[in-house]
């Protein structure tokens, strides 16, 4: 007789622990012929409330690394794909419906576009920083430095490839992030929260939800310990969006599916946006007289 | 609210300086100013003026032209019009306009410190050294770059975006009107700009001398009036990019009204500045750091030093030293030159400030005011300095834009980081201390876009300046200034 498969149950990600809704509310996740492929938990409010509170608490930690453990930590999420890539390429194929080519093209695409990000952690600051000659005697410099928590919600995901260029793109410099998985994407986005979860990550850097854009987007736009909101694809609801966003002055950036695909997205500006320009101020003794406002 | 001890010297008696009074015989201001838009001055369609007055004794200066909806539409299009001739100028062509702006500002310099304190109430001995000179710097600044922009972003090549329009506040009219022209007009971008209502004068004489200057017309257009002539500017379809610079509650309603729409928006807001003195610092440079932290321009800085944190074990000293130096303040006319605290903008802000000062004796919070006098005519508010306040107090947590400072003292570094950070704002921040390693500390901890280590209040054209949170996003000087006025490929 044969044997019978065993089912895997997925579940949300955050804080580093993989547990179901709190709302106890569930959708079916279909194959792209719309087979019956699992029950996906349909996250709530709370648990993006959650979710929020697990990237807010991890985030100044994962800033406090160094450049040089987070590449390394970049680099590891992608060996830890590689190990994994047969798994991830049947879930994509099944998934999107792609031939097992087409989905191991995608997986490989992913991994190496991982690694590209991994190498900017350490010189991304010396790319964009600088050494201001101001007119005064005074030691002036700008440096980057990670905006802090970041909302991301796609219209949904349309392939497992951009669910990790976003990700990768946005965590690099030490931001903690919310991700909502996207309906069509969710199985591999799950997936690749246990990589996430053995890849030394910090718990809470990365969060993923699986559930409705339409039910969640108003939380992602409005909630005010969420210092940018990354919107993928279109968004009919985006003026609304962008207008709760105002509430505590976040950053908006509208990322199209075709632009994250693209191979333009490897550039730093992507990462550059999702942070904030920090200029410190010294003063230099007897470089030249100056007198001071009294 | 207790007075000053004693035993501080009496400035006011003893040590009264002599009047020096700065001249306005040579400036020259019209009775009525209209409208800059394509190169000339015209009337409003409106045919509504506003009087602009002299905060400091309240006299009349000079009618101000109220645009409305067909006046921004026309500068709007002047604009629009004037985009392909400007951007078909060779760059280095463009600079040279710039350049000359910068010289045109520097000759003029002494009549626009004139003015700009006139009409605004700032001492005289600021907009000298601060405002004009500054004003001047950054047209020299971003002139430079306009030829040399393919080399400000690397693997990027650079557009300008179009129409942009700027809103500027009252409290440094001139010098927010350089930093909103300068780098726009330099990436080859046309402006409709439109300045304080309470402070339009310098603007308006800068579209004088930008006529001076021979600039093409439609590039720089100058429209007057209040927020209702900001909203329609704002609101207007072909504008491509705003920078506005104001209150953070105004700064909301902006990037309301351009959700969903495709405008590139860069927001200088509010804040509430945490100034952190530990007992390594030097504690005399620190209490001049602090004074002019929170009394340069009366308070009205949006990167004012206004909430102090004293680590416990100075308290005492770094008060008294504090005291004394509030009793040495002068405070009066503007147009004297040994004045270092002028008039208040406005009726409107002084009403706004003794809310404040109201509130914190409702709160019960413990204050002390220079024992000076103040005139009897114009708008003035003592410096004060309220001390022991709580952080759940709205002294602590709201933006005053006035000369009050309020004072909280901490233990540990990570308390007053977690006091000093908790505020939605995140403009500046300051931090005295002779430890180096504790200055890097603190500035790479405080959640600020401007972090001042042992000094306070310092502006250049190359360093980029613009907040965290809901102070705002957006950077305006230096290199990074640059990117508000770009597309990049």
């Amino acid at each position: 007789m044969a044997r019978v498969e065993v089912l895997k149950t997925y579940k949300l990600f955050i804080d580093g622990k993989f547990p179901r809704t709190e709302s106890g509310r569930y959708f079916k996740a279909k194959d792209a012929v719309g087979e019956f492929i699992g029950n996906m938990c349909l996250a709530s409010r709370k648990d993006f409330r959650n979710a929020i509170k697990a990237a807010r608490k991890s985030q100044s930690s994962w800033q406090d690394r160094s450049a040089y453990n987070r590449g390394q930590i970049l680099y590891r999420i992608a060996e830890n794909i590689e190990a994994r890539k047969k798994e991830f390429s049947d879930l994509i194929a099944k998934e999107q419906g792609l031939s097992q080519k087409e989905a191991m093209s995608q997986v490989e695409s992913a991994i190496d576009r991982v690694i590209y990000f991994s190498g900017w952690t350490d010189k991304l600051q010396q790319v964009f920083s600088s050494v201001n000659p101001v007119a005064s005697n005074h030691f002036n410099f700008s440096i980057l430095e990670p905006m802090g928590v970041i909302s991301i919600l796609s219209d949904s995901f349309t392939s497992f490839f951009e669910f990790i260029s976003v990700v990768s793109a946005s965590i690099l410099s030490g931001n903690s992030i919310v991700i909502l998985a996207g309906e069509n994407a969710s199985l591999s986005a799950l997936t690749f929260a246990e990589v996430l979860a053995h890849s030394d990550v910090p718990n809470g850097v990365v969060n993923i939800l699986s559930g409705k854009a339409e039910e969640l987007s108003s939380h992602f736009a409005s909630h005010m310990d969420s210092n940018a909101l990354i919107l993928v694809g279109k968004h009919t609801n985006r003026a609304e969006l962008e207008t709760l966003a105002t509430e505590n002055v976040k950053r908006v950036f509208c990322w199209s599916h075709e632009e994250i695909k693209a191979s333009k997205f490897e550039n730093p500006y992507y990462i550059k946006a999702l942070n904030e320009v920090k200029t410190t101020w010294h003063p230099i003794e007897n470089i030249s007289s100056s007198s001071s406002t009294y | 609210m207790s007075k000053t001890n004693s035993f501080s010297l009496h400035f006011e008696t003893d040590w009264k300086y002599a009047d020096a009074p700065e001249s306005r015989d040579h400036i020259d201001l019209k009775e009525q100013y209209e409208l800059f838009i394509n190169g000339q001055f015209q009337k409003c369609s409106s045919a509504k003026y506003f009087d602009s007055i002299n905060p400091a004794n309240e006299t009349f200066l000079a009618k101000i032209a109220e645009a409305n909806r067909e006046d921004i539409d026309q500068a709007v299009k002047s604009a629009k019009s004037a985009l392909a001739q400007w951007q078909k100028l060779q760059a280095k062509e463009r600079a040279k306009y710039i350049f000359r702006i910068a010289r045109l500002i520097q000759e003029r310099a002494r009549e626009f410190s004139v003015i700009e304190t006139l009409d605004g109430g700032k001492p005289i001995k600021e907009s000298r050294d601060i405002d004009i000179p500054l004003a001047a710097a950054h047209f020299f600044y971003y002139a430079g770059w306009a030829d040399k922009l393919e080399y400000a972003f690397p693997g990027k090549s650079v557009k300008p975006i179009g129409v942009v329009a700027q809103i500027i506040p009252w409290n440094f009219p001139l010098l927010m009107a350089a930093w909103k022209i300068a780098p726009a007009i330099a990436c080859g971008n046309t402006v409709v700009l439109k300045p304080a209502e309470t402070t339009s004068l310098t603007a308006l004489k800068l579209a004088e001398l930008i006529q001076d200057a021979g600039l093409p017309p439609g590039v720089v257009n100058i429209v007057t009036g209040a927020g209702e002539t900001g909203a329609e500017l704002v609101n207007h379809p072909d504008i491509d990019k705003i920078a506005f610079t104001g209150s953070t509650e105004v700064g909301k309603l902006i990037q309301k009204s351009v959700a969903g729409r495709n405008v590139k928006t860069t927001l200088e807001l509010g804040g509430k500045a945490a100034n952190i003195i530990f007992k390594d610092a030097p504690i005399e440079q620190a209490v001049e750091g602090i004074i002019n932290g929170i009394f340069f321009n009366q308070g009205h800085v949006c990167c004012a030093g206004s909430r102090l944190f004293i680590e416990e074990s100075i308290e005492k000293e770094v008060l008294e030293k504090l005291k004394w130096r509030l009793e040495t303040l002068s405070v009066g006319d503007p147009m004297d030159k040994n004045t270092d605290i002028g008039a208040i903008n406005s009726k409107q802000q002084l009403d706004t400030i003794k809310k404040y000062i109201k509130i914190a004796k409702e709160e019960g919070l413990k204050g002390f005011e220079s024992n000076q006098s103040i005139p009897k005519k114009g708008f003035y508010c003592k410096p004060t300095i309220f001390t022991g306040v709580s952080q759940s107090s709205r002294l602590a947590q709201e933006e005053i834009f006035g000369p009050v400072l309020v004072v909280q003292t901490f233990r540990t570094i990570d308390e007053v980081i977690e006091k000093a950070n908790n505020t939605p704002y995140g403009l500046s921040a300051g931090v005295w201390t002779d430890k180096g390693s504790k200055a890097f500390n603190l500035s790479s901890r405080l959640k600020a876009g401007v972090v001042w280590a042992n000094t306070f209040n310092k502006f250049d054209p190359t360093s980029p300046f613009g907040g965290f949170k809901e102070s705002g996003f957006g950077r305006e000087g230096g290199l990074q200034g640059l990117d508000a006025y770009l597309k990049m490929d």
